[in-house]
């Protein structure tokens, strides 16, 4: 055996090398041609289609190549490791703007940004904690998704009948925990004595992929008499959407439109407008206005808000609308101040 | 006269299986970019002018992981048992060298460092020998225990990091001072990539592997356990203990998968990094017979073709990576049948030339 493992070892040797041949003679051209600006975008393991933060992301940089004309590409990591891979490649070819989507970006962008000056970058939710110095050629974006939940939670408070509204968290951390601050004080707003019922579907990271436990966990609140539940869940959601189907109840979505769903039963949802976000970065940056630092984005920008459309006329009607339009322009000013804990 | 023709024949015939596997892959993926609308002058272009020093780099960082993964399913096959379970002895391994590494903190750097490796490969083996001591005591079967040992380690391990260890807003540990070089502190043309010494570790674990079955009477007995359990224990051998040693040191093995992540390249453990590795293992493995000295050419062939896949990425979609791993396994273990027979029959002739044909 030992002499033909040896032997079968260099074949091997001898197959990648003629890979790597193969490669090296290819030269050193570079992929993207052209003079027009070019923005590269890197999703998260398993992030394109997910029907909500990832797909509004690519909408933004489709929406900037149609009306800035500039061109792009995204990368879809296979394995975690590669997420500072995509990056770097990107980097390193004739990239301008690199966006990472994504809070699992922040240590591999900063990292790259500072190994490459001279390039933009932006990264989707970064995780920004006191005392951490950003390069200056990095933008975080992070979100105030309490104040679109305050305005959803209001709603809510308005369309209820029994006083009792509900709301399932998906991981029990501090991001979703701003939804639920958010949603209960915007409630509360409108309605002193509303009674709030809060559930989160587990502490793992499974627990924004399990709709059997979202629906367990709708139905419970359902019978203790909410009648609209407010799901922060990623896919566990699509359980409370079929508690609220069996139950003939009220629901509200979360991250994108997700009135398909459950049909007549879902109010609203409340969106965080990933797209807006990304194309007022690639625009900055072609105008020439690019500045690194942390930006939050809530009401003010038009980056978190509430889904409005002729299906669900019935629970928005003009006069709820004008007074969630009150409500929207005190947080704005800063008159009403909203909880992130 | 005619024993070089024959040299030469086996030699074609030994290197059938990986050559027909490379060209029916290179052949699909031509296929499928030319049915997804994309040149492959264009496509190669792209992949040319992404193929620097870092990408190399790269690709020896995931073969550092996949010589781990597949040196440890490759020895506990040598006993005849399959482990399944690489990807949850490389997320337990990785785990305790980090907890380790930070308990060390305070500890003179090489000190932490030694703990910390010992560590990724006692909780690698910790996870291993549950299985092994299973299979050993109650005959219950090794492919069932070490896939639902993934999943307990994976939610164990999760659950740990998210709920207690990780850092506010993320998912990750506190950072471990105790860490090795990367190769780009040695050649700085790599700059960037991830490549780090524990590759150097991968080696030594191969060439160790490769001693201990092939050069030692405990290796020895582990592969006439893998041949027939039950003539190894007509002939003496304690066939339970090989069980559980083998999958001591397989698991053991695939947790030093987190020398590479948590001392090489991050100093610190993320859930959710292995991504797959331990599964990527069984294939480098298959790919390499099983044969110590060949994982490391086969975890680079994976290696090269998961970096490949990333940097035509905006070309291919990812997806095309996992068909071709699929359809290179496929071909070579449809062709593996006929090389054996073929070889067989040109080693017969060497052996014996006069007979057989005129």
């Amino acid at each position: 055996m030992g002499r033909a493992d040896a032997r079968w070892m260099g074949r091997l040797a001898l197959a990648c090398l003629a890979a790597a041949l193969i490669v090296g003679c290819g030269g050193e051209e570079s992929g993207s041609g052209g003079e027009r600006f070019h923005v590269g975008l890197v999703f998260d393991v398993g992030g394109l289609g997910d029907k909500s933060f990832n797909d509004s992301a690519h909408r933004g940089l489709l929406r900037a190549e149609r009306e800035l004309g500039i061109s792009s590409e995204y990368f879809e990591p296979a394995h975690p490791s590669d997420r500072e891979a995509a990056l770097r490649l990107l980097a390193q070819g004739d990239t301008e703007l690199i966006i990472g989507v994504g809070f699992l970006f922040t240590d591999d962008i900063k990292a790259v940004a500072k190994d490459f000056p001279d390039k933009g970058f932006v990264c989707v939710d970064y995780s920004w904690s006191e005392g951490d110095a950003v390069p200056a050629n990095l933008v975080g974006l992070k979100f105030r998704e309490e104040e679109g939940s305050f305005l959803v939670g209001a709603l809510a408070a308005l369309v209820s009948e029994t006083g009792v509204i509900g709301f399932v968290g998906g991981m029990d951390i501090p991001l979703i925990h701003k939804f639920e601050a958010g949603y209960r004080a915007g409630g509360q707003h409108v309605n002193g004595q509303l009674r709030v019922l809060v559930n989160y579907a587990g502490v793992t990271g499974e627990a924004f992929a399990n709709p059997s436990k979202g629906k367990e966990l709708a139905l419970a609140q359902y019978e203790q008499g909410a009648d609209i539940i407010f799901h922060a869940a990623g896919s566990t959601g699509l359980g409370v959407f079929e508690a609220a189907r069996k139950k003939g109840k009220l629901a509200i979505g979360v991250d994108a439109d997700q009135s398909a769903e459950a049909p007549e039963l879902i109010v609203t949802s409340m969106v965080k407008n990933v797209d807006v976000a990304v194309f007022e970065e690639i625009r900055r940056v072609v105008s020439g206005q690019f500045e690194g630092g942390i930006r939050v984005l809530g009401l003010r920008e038009g980056a978190v808000g509430y889904v409005r459309n002729e299906e669900n006329a019935r629970w928005l009607t003009p006069e709820r609308v004008r007074q969630l339009d009150r409500i929207q322009a005190e947080i704005v000013a800063g008159n009403i101040p909203v909880p992130t804990e | 006269m005619k024993t070089w023709r024959l040299r030469f024949a086996l030699f074609g015939i030994q290197s059938l299986p990986v050559v027909c596997a490379l060209c029916v892959a290179a052949l699909l993926a031509t296929l499928i970019a030319i049915l997804l609308g994309v040149s492959p002058g264009e496509l190669l272009t792209l992949l040319a002018s992404r193929f620097g020093a870092y990408a190399w780099g790269q690709v020896l960082f995931k073969a550092t992981f996949l010589t781990f993964t597949g040196l440890s399913v490759a020895l506990a096959f040598s006993a005849g048992l399959f482990n399944i379970g690489a990807e949850g002895q490389a997320v337990v391994g990785s785990l305790a060298c980090a907890l380790v590494g930070l308990a060390a903190a305070s500890a003179p750097a090489p000190v932490a460092l030694c703990l910390a490796i010992g560590a990724a490969f006692a909780g690698g083996a910790l996870w291993g020998f549950v299985p092994g001591y299973l299979k050993a005591r109650f005959g219950t079967h090794e492919v069932i225990n070490t896939i639902m040992l993934n999943f307990v380690a994976l939610a164990a391990v999760n659950f740990l990091v998210t709920r207690y260890l990780a850092l506010p807003e993320t998912v990750r540990t506190a950072e471990v001072p105790a860490a090795l070089p990367r190769l780009d502190s040695l050649l700085p043309f790599m700059h960037g990539s991830a490549a780090n010494t524990s590759l150097a570790l991968a080696l030594l674990a191969v060439i160790a592997a490769h001693y201990f079955l092939h050069h030692t009477a405990a290796g020895f007995a582990l592969r006439a356990v893998g041949r027939g359990m039950r003539q190894a224990q007509v002939a003496g051998i304690h066939a339970s203990r090989q069980i559980v040693l083998a999958f001591v040191l397989s698991g053991g093995i695939a947790g030093l998968v987190g020398t590479n992540f948590v001392l090489g390249y991050k100093h610190y453990y993320e859930d959710g990094f292995s991504g797959g590795i331990g599964f990527l293992g069984i294939a480098v493995a298959l790919l390499a017979r099983n044969e110590p000295l060949a994982v490391f050419p086969a975890a680079l062939l994976f290696g090269f073709l998961s970096q490949a896949g990333l940097a035509v990425n905006s070309l291919l979609p990812r997806e095309v990576v996992e068909i071709l791993t699929g359809v290179i396994l496929l071909v070579f273990i449809a062709t593996e049948r006929l090389r054996r027979t073929w070889s067989q029959g040109t080693r017969g002739r060497l052996a014996h030339p006069g007979e057989g044909r005129p």
